[in-house]
């Protein structure tokens, strides 16, 4: 690896170590400081590796220039210092300087903190969302505004705002309690699956930065499984749900970046060992009393990934989806559990149950129907992903049902011949 | 969108016996139809009653099991969300309990908090 390489690399594996590490011995009132040396140190990287070569160990340098910079800083700013290493002495009583603990077992413990302090309630999600890519992912300002299809200016004020709230409501950068664990967990776990889904379903056409951030929210995700405190098994429910859902990346999207519907993939593209590694976190989940969301989800998605039709999938799928809806309503389990309907009892079955779903104002509702119908009554099937199309708002959509009804079409004409 | 309570009641029967896949075939449909209205938005809530239970009278007398003299037995409820009773009334259609000689009742629900 050159520098040209090796220096985004190491943003991405050691920036958040650096920044957590700071930001717990500044606390969060100082975050911007600890951002700031973090920062300042790879800029020097960026300088001094180019000049003078890559040196042997680049992780070493980075943290011995990231003790320096911040030895440095409280040098030249007095009033700073005088505040702060009084608060910082307390907790480390033995130093008489100001000493930036790079210890694996720091790095680690910082960076665990560091999630639990970020995925905080007070913050909105999307805010929590790009705070965790800034800080945990180490991802440019540029590639957070990409991800959220919007500009730097936007994302620098979200980011400000969040960081503000933070500062204001003085959180510190600790584990939450044995008994607020799970609770908390909670919180990031709702954080990290959102990072996936904006990978997983983002309307950017960088498919390369669609990956990243899935990927990224599994590297989280598997931070929490290595540590002891937090690896419960509704993280490990919501790892195996991941995985099943990664393992269909390559099968999911055409050359163009259009989708493919799940019924139409290429289920040589299907990744086995991610599904594996899914399976293996699924066993894991399993072994708590507590059945999340995650875990009903993860389920659903193991027999999504079963390239077989068994007798019972969809019967499976359906008392899933059945259980999902009892804790966690949304339009959209509403419609797949109507699917699995369709599957397990037959299309007219499934018709009479759609029709009565409140969910006049989605496209996926008629596109739903739509599929009913074909076959049963094909008029009113194009009805209704005529109605779909019109209400349809991306271009991935449209062109879906656009297909849809082409499909119709020709099964019209060849009805008449 | 007021809340109404279904209560499911059937008689007891003391040689009931089903099969184990007659139990698994009888919980699916109560999961369908129970599904069919979590689907539509309108589940406030769910409860199976175990037969474990008993009955306190007055005088601190205490009857062993929860139907000690009833013909029937309440085997649980179901809270759902619905504009009026008669709309309250077609989300009881379909409950596997009509299949099997029991009863669906539909009441409304009053807040005690004022």
């Amino acid at each position: 690896m050159n520098e040209k390489e090796l220096i985004p690399h190491l943003f991405k594996t050691e920036y958040r170590k650096i920044i957590s590490v700071l930001c717990k011995l500044f606390g969060i009132l100082h975050i911007e400081i600890a951002e700031d040396i973090t920062n300042d140190t790879f800029l020097l990287a960026s300088e001094t590796w180019g000049l003078k070569g890559i040196p042997e160990n680049p992780t070493a340098w980075l943290y011995t220039v990231a003790k320096n910079r911040t030895k440095d800083y409280f040098k030249r700013h007095k009033t700073f210092s005088e505040k702060i290493v009084v608060e910082i002495k307390l907790n480390q009583p033995q130093t008489e300087a100001i000493e930036v603990d790079l210890s694996p077992k720091n790095i680690t413990d910082s960076q665990l903190q560091m999630i639990f302090t970020i995925c905080n309630p007070i913050i909105p999600a999307e805010a929590q969302i790009g705070l965790a890519l800034r800080i945990l992912c180490g991802f440019g300002i540029d590639e957070i505004a990409e991800a959220f299809l919007t500009n730097k200016e936007t994302i620098n004020k979200r980011l400000f705002r969040a960081k503000e709230k933070l500062r204001t409501a003085n959180i510190t950068i600790e584990l939450p309690s044995e008994k607020d664990v799970n609770a908390r967990l909670e919180t990031v776990l709702t954080t990290v699956y959102l990072l996936f889904n904006e990978g997983y379903h983002s309307s950017t056409q960088s498919t390369h930065l669609r990956k990243e951030l899935c990927l990224e929210a599994m590297r989280l995700n598997y931070f929490l499984i290595e540590n002891e405190t937090t690896n419960k098994p509704i993280v490990n429910a919501l790892m195996a749900l991941m995985c099943f859902h990664a393992s269909r990346f390559e099968a999911r999207t055409n050359q163009v970046g259009e989708p493919i519907l799940y019924e139409e993939q290429d289920k040589n593209l299907w990744n086995n060992q991610l599904i594996e590694k899914g399976n293996y976190y699924l066993i894991e989940s399993a072994k708590g009393q507590e059945i999340s969301k995650y875990h009903l989800e993860a389920s659903i998605a193991y027999w999504h990934c079963t390239k077989t039709e068994t007798a019972n999938k969809w019967l499976y799928i359906l008392q899933l989806y059945n259980k999902l809806l009892l804790i966690d309503y949304s339009p959209m389990v509403a419609l797949n559990r109507t699917f699995a309907l369709s599957k397990v009892d037959g299309k007219q079955v499934a018709i009479i149950e759609a029709e009565k779903l409140p969910l006049k104002d989605n496209h996926l509702y008629y596109s739903l129907l739509g599929h009913l119908y074909t076959d049963i009554d094909n008029a009113k099937a194009m009805e209704n992903f005529e109605i779909a199309l019109k209400l349809a708002m991306t271009n991935a959509d449209k062109s879906t049902i656009t297909k849809n009804l082409h499909d119709l079409k020709a099964k019209k004409t060849t009805a008449n011949n | 969108m007021k809340e109404f309570m279904m209560i499911f009641r059937s008689e007891v029967n003391e040689s009931f016996g089903p099969s184990p896949e007659q139990m698994q075939s009888n919980i699916q449909h109560w999961m369908d139809w129970i599904g069919g209205i979590a689907a539509q938005g309108k589940l406030a809530g769910a409860n199976r009653l175990s037969f474990e239970g008993k009955t306190l009278k007055p005088n601190n007398v205490i009857a062993d099991g929860p139907y000690a003299e009833l013909k029937e037995i309440i085997g649980g409820y179901v809270i759902v969300k619905a504009t009026n009773l008669d709309e309250a009334m077609q989300l009881a259609e379909g409950c596997p309990i009509l299949s099997h000689g029991g009863n669906v009742e539909v009441r409304s629900v009053l807040s005690v908090k004022g």
